[in-house]
């Protein structure tokens, strides 16, 4: 649906002038674009103004765009021969700290997504925000806008590292006391680095490196082939 | 006069009344709390990023074990979520059954809550009672599934079998002989749906007992009324939802205002408290049991009447029929390749969200065209309640704390991911 005849994107449009940096309705979804430094005095327009009035916040989270669209399954140039043919790449799961993909740097790796809802207008929004340094990722904290978004901001800057500029307390929350390293970042080993158990001769749990060797089963595959054409003609023909 | 301090007293994480693994850190003066930090992620298993790892089916009985009390919810979420970038057309026996077993989780929450809640608030009684109904909707989960509680029943596309034309019988064993076992067996003559009827029949009558063990119960009123005000501000700055939310008098619920499934072709009324307390929360989730228990009677009656396909049949999805794979070739391989490698979602983003019981359970799911989630994202209901808890408690006694965490209905499963 394009702002023509969408009127919520007018609306959008219209209240939020220069500050919207883009906007799309996917799949009916109105997803909105903004940069860091409008963050704020759009989340407040957003929250008070009357023809939008988005006042529950329902979710933030981050993102981390590295290796968006990598596949580790190439078939285009694919031999015969070989059992593991064409199975390469380092997807999530495959590698261990030591081994962790080394990206160079990378505008717009990470993102942070929020998701509001507007009671009074039955409506749904996703607001997304690229962060501007890939190395020190940081936006301005929401907290003044909405209180809830908390231990949502928490959570991003625990397992993203995303640094929420003027939250008061920006602690981790859902990884272990002492953890170190972001651990939904791409290029942390889904196997983690330390492994506890409790040591029955120094009578307490102890920390060592991971001892499990990372391990995934199904190569990730992205595939445009016949089938999935087919697919979308039939539902394009009403089967 | 010797200066009195606040003094630092630890809550949990083995605390009985913690719901599992809170760790609250409290700042008391005298019995009062001054301050509240509750630490969470001691379950934290990093479901999100496992699901990075498998093709997306793999990841539906993760979704039972997020809120391990509303198992079937979770899965619906998910499976919305991919359903919509998939754009599937979820047959309407499936939709239907999906409504029937979400109003039946919805019982089992509740059942769980209201015996935890009262139990941590002295009321034994009521704990036996909720169990021996949460026992007969189990069955139900047994019958369809396999499984008592992690039943990876919802699929995208459907469900993964029709209802079973016969409910499972108890066999005559040392514990279970005789008249008891008559008794055990008397519903379970025919089908699932003659089962669920008579459950319904009965429950609320059984929801009679337990308001009669509580609503009027002047200790229970004692400790519920006018203890952790939410007013209709709160519930909204602090992103509440379900009964938290309509607790304190708003009557929103997503099976109203945004319906999935088949919620708009069944007739049922929301609850909506008008203090925000934790005897009107009380009061919102045995009615929302009574409106379930509707729901399900509706489903019964339009399931019976209704048979065909329960999962679509577009096999780029979804499996074909075991008995096609042992003569055809093709259902061989498509069975296959689902099994093996899974199936491409189309890129893009989407967010789903269904009514669970605990409130608003969300699904952001971020596709770059693989056969595995880029990115996962489960917004819990918990969560967002329990970051008030600081807001809440402050000025309570230390014995408020107790019956504030029974009210948020916490499960760190979901809340810890």
């Amino acid at each position: 649906m394009t702002a023509a005849n969408n009127p919520f994107a007018q609306v959008l449009e219209a209240r939020l002038g220069q500050k919207l940096a883009s906007h799309s309705a996917p799949l009916g979804e109105m997803t909105i674009e903004v940069l860091p430094e409008n963050w704020i005095a759009v989340a407040r327009t957003l929250r008070d103004d009357p023809a939008l009035r988005f006042d529950v916040i329902v979710d933030v989270c981050g993102i981390d765009y590295l290796g968006h669209g990598d596949t580790e399954w190439d078939t285009s140039d694919v031999s015969s021969e070989g059992f593991s043919r064409g199975v390469e790449g380092a997807g999530p799961g495959r590698f261990r700290w030591e081994d962790r993909p080394r990206p160079p740097h990378i505008p717009r790796r990470f993102a942070v997504v929020v998701h509001l809802l507007s009671l009074e207008h039955n409506r749904r929004l996703r607001v997304r925000a690229f962060c501007m340094d890939d190395e020190l990722p940081s936006v301005p904290s929401l907290i003044g806008v909405w209180p809830g978004v908390d231990w949502f901001e928490r959570e991003a800057f625990d397992l993203y590292g995303i640094v929420f500029e003027g939250h008061p307390d920006l602690r981790r929350i859902l990884t272990d006391y002492g953890f170190v390293g972001h651990a939904f970042r791409k290029d942390f080993p889904l196997i983690g680095n330390v492994e506890v158990r409790y040591d029955p001769d120094k009578r307490r749990v102890v920390y060592e490196p991971v001892s499990i060797e990372p391990r995934v089963l199904v190569p990730r595959t992205i595939r445009d082939d016949s089938r999935y054409e087919q697919a979308a003609a039939e539902r394009k023909a009403g089967k | 006069m010797e200066e009195i301090r606040n003094y630092t007293m630890n809550f949990g994480p083995q605390h009985p009344a913690a719901h599992g693994v809170l760790r609250l850190v409290l700042e008391m003066d005298g019995e009062t709390v001054v301050r509240a930090d509750p630490h969470i992620g001691l379950l934290h298993r990093g479901t999100e990023k496992l699901a990075e790892s498998k093709p997306f089916n793999q990841s539906i009985g993760y979704m039972d074990r997020l809120d391990y009390v509303s198992m079937m919810c979770n899965e619906h979420a998910y499976v919305r979520a991919i359903e919509n970038l998939l754009q599937l057309e979820v047959p309407d026996r499936a939709q239907w059954i999906r409504t029937m077993f979400d109003e039946i989780t919805r019982i089992l929450n509740h059942l769980m809550w209201i015996g935890s809640n009262a139990l941590d608030l002295g009321a034994m009684a009521v704990f036996l009672y909720a169990f021996r109904e949460r026992e007969e909707l189990m069955d139900c989960y047994e019958a369809v599934s396999g499984a008592r509680m992690h039943a990876t029943y919802y699929r995208p596309g459907g469900v993964y079998r029709d209802l079973p034309l016969q409910m499972p019988k108890y066999k005559e064993s040392r514990w279970h002989k005789g008249a008891d076992l008559a008794r055990f067996n008397a519903w379970r003559e025919g089908s699932m749906l003659d089962y669920l009827e008579q459950f319904c029949a009965d429950f609320p009558h059984k929801v009679d007992e337990y308001e009669e063990l509580l609503t009027g119960n002047r200790i229970w009123k004692q400790r519920t009324v006018d203890i952790g005000v939410v007013s209709p501000e709160l519930a909204r700055a602090w992103g509440m939802s379900g009964p938290m939310l309509r607790g304190s008098g708003i009557a929103w619920d997503l099976r109203k205002k945004q319906p999935y499934a088949k919620y708009a072709e069944v007739d049922f009324d929301i609850p909506v408290g008008t203090n925000g307390d934790c005897y009107d929360r009380y009061l919102v989730r045995v009615e929302e049991m009574r409106q379930s228990n509707r729901i399900i009677q509706q489903c019964v009656k339009w399931l019976r009447a209704n048979p065909g396909p329960v999962i679509v049949q577009n096999f780029k999805v979804a499996p074909p029929r075991r008995e096609e794979m042992k003569d055809d070739m093709e259902a061989l391989i498509h069975h296959f390749k689902l099994f093996t490698e899974g199936y491409c979602v189309p890129a893009g983003e989407t967010y789903a969200a269904v009514e669970a019981p605990k409130g608003e359970f969300g699904c952001y799911l971020v596709s770059d065209g693989a056969n595995k989630p880029f990115r996962v994202k489960l917004r819990a209901p918990g969560f967002a309640h329990l970051s008030s808890m600081d807001t809440i408690v402050r000025g309570h006694m230390l014995a408020d704390v107790v019956a504030m965490i029974g009210t948020y209905d916490v499960v760190f499963g979901e809340i810890d991911r």
